[in-house]
């Protein structure tokens, strides 16, 4: 494990770390894929700003298909347009798309394999005060049972931004996951990004934190405090794709690892736990102590709080781990 | 351009060898559904023979029509017909739903080239071909979506987003050909869940509506020229067919739905359907 990524250079100074919405990462992503390919085309049900496709609604009108409030329709159209050459972006909220349409994702864009990407916004607790059935804890879950399915969960702006351009020439059906709320700053513009390959952000051999999405900046200041208050070497990694997994990467990691800790904002059972448990079950076996939602549904509240209560901020991380150090 | 460009009577003599080899294709299989594939031969037969710009030697070009069959249980006819056209060899018809083949329950794009899409899951294909029509028209293309369904169908709200989607943008190159059998799996369609008045459902909603028989072959022809000729509106052709048509036995009987002839009963049927053809022979020859 090393660490060879530019990465934003104040990680660990709260204070400094800037925020920034992951979707408006998305939302220029795709204005910049579409400069480049005028076959990509973006549709939305309703919720054309808040999914950040306005951008691309602006710059290009003519390339832009309001659905209105139907999810099912929202992929099957897509399926059909991509039948044709189109390569075509579906926005809405996680909950209906994949929540709704899931059947309609399995055989028309999956069994099909059209080239579809369904932008998931609004993943997770922090989704904030609308509550519960705007938060989706089970999306992961949903794409990444379906053959012919990739599934990304970018960590910040900029690598949405990534992402985003990465899919539109993917070739392959496509799911990206996305936050609502600001959230702090990792990677940059100088990245890099590549479909299938995680990041180690830090390095650390007695206990390796795999993360995705934006609780992996938690991880992050958990890892540094957990170094300080253990005095044991403590790594990040961002497995920013779930589908397919950098299986390869995790087994090196377990090799040196006392155990591994997965964080999520998504159910425990099904998403990134599950699948970097299943990939150790089959490879190297030791304990995952997975971070997550634990089989309830989220609340209204304020994104902080949210993750607070969910103990996936930086001190639920520490006090989780903590507790596992006494017996693992 | 149709590369056959059948006749009426070519064109009906076509539809009645079609439902021989859907009968011969279900005995072999020994499951599926035999009442729906033969209540539409008829219409399959008019585009793949005479309407839609399809060609079985050219599968990829970019402009020829799309046939989209939403209502994927009734692929026999599907299959049959593309075989009859020259998109691979009759003989394949013996190993549909037969492991390894080609011709799988339900039709999968990627196992069987010149399948528009994959289907089966009810509701789904119109907003497809709506799909498609919306892409060929950003294209500037020609190229025209003739989609097969269920009245059945209907009762998915999928379908009805897509027939808002449809009269909305005006999608004349679109024709979504109605299988009204009047019946589904659990009985008739108007006991289940109404359909009824389906004309003025799809009026309201801004599409151009014809209802024909579904077996009077210059009828169906007709409407789906008419369909290509309406510019400002999609076209719905409520086609009423009868179940199991083409064999006494099985039309209009709801148990045909979704079992295959035995060797007898294929025997009586293929019988029947022999003697059929001899009377459109006749009636070209008087």
């Amino acid at each position: 494990m090393s660490v060879s990524l530019e990465l934003q250079p104040h990680l660990y100074d709260p204070k400094k770390i800037e925020l920034a919405h992951i979707r408006d990462g998305f939302g220029h992503g795709l204005v910049k894929a579409a400069d480049a390919n005028d076959q990509i085309v973006a549709l939305c049900a309703d919720l054309t700003e808040s999914t950040r496709m306005n951008y691309f609604q602006e710059k290009f009108p003519e390339r832009y298909i309001e659905v209105g409030v139907a999810e099912q329709n929202l992929v099957t159209l897509a399926s059909g347009m991509a039948a044709i050459g189109k390569i075509p972006f579906v926005a809405s909220y996680a909950t209906f798309s994949p929540g709704r349409n899931w059947e309609q994702i399995r055989t028309t864009i999956c069994y099909n394999n059209r080239p579809v990407v369904i932008v998931g916004a609004h993943a997770g607790v922090s989704v904030g005060p609308d509550g519960a059935t705007h938060q989706a804890l089970e999306d992961i879950a949903l794409m990444r049972v379906l053959p012919n399915m990739t599934v990304i969960v970018p960590c910040d702006m900029h690598q949405a931004y990534q992402a985003t351009i990465a899919a539109a020439s993917y070739g392959k059906p496509a799911y990206l996951r996305l936050a609502r709320d600001k959230s702090p700053l990792i990677t940059t513009e100088k990245t890099g990004f590549e479909i299938g390959k995680a990041q180690v952000l830090r390095e650390g051999s007695d206990i390796v934190i795999i993360s995705c999405g934006i609780v992996t900046h938690g991880a992050l200041i958990a890892a540094e405090q957990l170094e300080k208050k253990h005095k044991i070497s403590v790594g990040v990694v961002n497995m920013h794709t779930i589908k397919p997994l950098d299986e390869q990467l995790i087994v090196a990691i377990a090799k040196q690892a006392r155990f591994l800790v997965t964080v999520e904002e998504h159910q425990v059972r099904g998403g990134l736990g599950s699948a970097v448990s299943e990939c150790v079950t089959s490879t190297r076996p030791m304990p995952v102590l997975r971070l997550g939602i634990r089989d309830r549904f989220g609340e209204s509240g304020n994104p902080t709080e949210l993750l607070k209560h969910f103990e996936l901020d930086a001190d639920g991380i520490v006090a989780a781990v903590s507790q596992a150090l006494t017996h693992v | 351009m149709n590369p056959f460009g059948y006749n009426s009577i070519q064109l009906q003599e076509k539809a009645n060898d079609i439902r021989q080899d859907i009968v011969t294709s279900l005995l072999a299989a020994g499951s599926g559904h035999s009442a729906g594939p033969l209540g539409m031969a008829d219409i399959f037969t008019a585009l793949y023979f005479n309407v839609a710009n399809v060609d079985g030697k050219n599968i990829d070009d970019a402009n020829r029509d799309r046939i989209v069959l939403s209502s994927g249980h009734i692929c026999p006819v599907l299959y049959v017909t593309m075989a009859h056209a020259g998109y691979f060899p009759r003989k394949e018809l013996q190993t549909l739903r037969k492991f390894g083949s080609r011709l799988q329950g339900h039709p999968h794009r990627e196992s069987l080239p010149g399948l528009e899409t994959t289907s089966g899951p009810l509701g789904s294909g119109l907003s497809q071909g709506v799909g498609m029509a919306y892409a060929l028209r950003m294209n500037r293309s020609r190229a025209r979506v003739w989609v097969v369904g269920s009245d059945g169908e209907h009762d998915e709200g999928n379908t009805w987003e897509a027939v808002m989607f449809a009269g909305k943008h005006r999608l004349h190159n679109i024709t979504y050909i109605i299988d009204r059998n009047n019946i589904q799996i659990d009985g008739f369609t108007e006991d289940i869940m109404p359909l009824e008045p389906l004309r003025d459902k799809y009026e309201a909603f801004n599409w151009h509506v014809e209802d024909i028989n579904g077996h009077n072959m210059d009828a169906i022809v007709n409407a789906l020229e008419e369909a290509r000729a309406i510019q400002e509106k999609p076209t719905c052709i409520i086609a009423n067919t009868i179940p199991g048509k083409g064999v006494e036995f099985m039309e209009d009987m709801p148990e045909w739905h979704g079992k295959p002839p035995t060797k007898e009963e294929s025997r009586k049927a293929l019988a029947e359907l022999r003697t059929l053809r001899g009377k459109i022979s006749h009636s070209e020859a008087s």
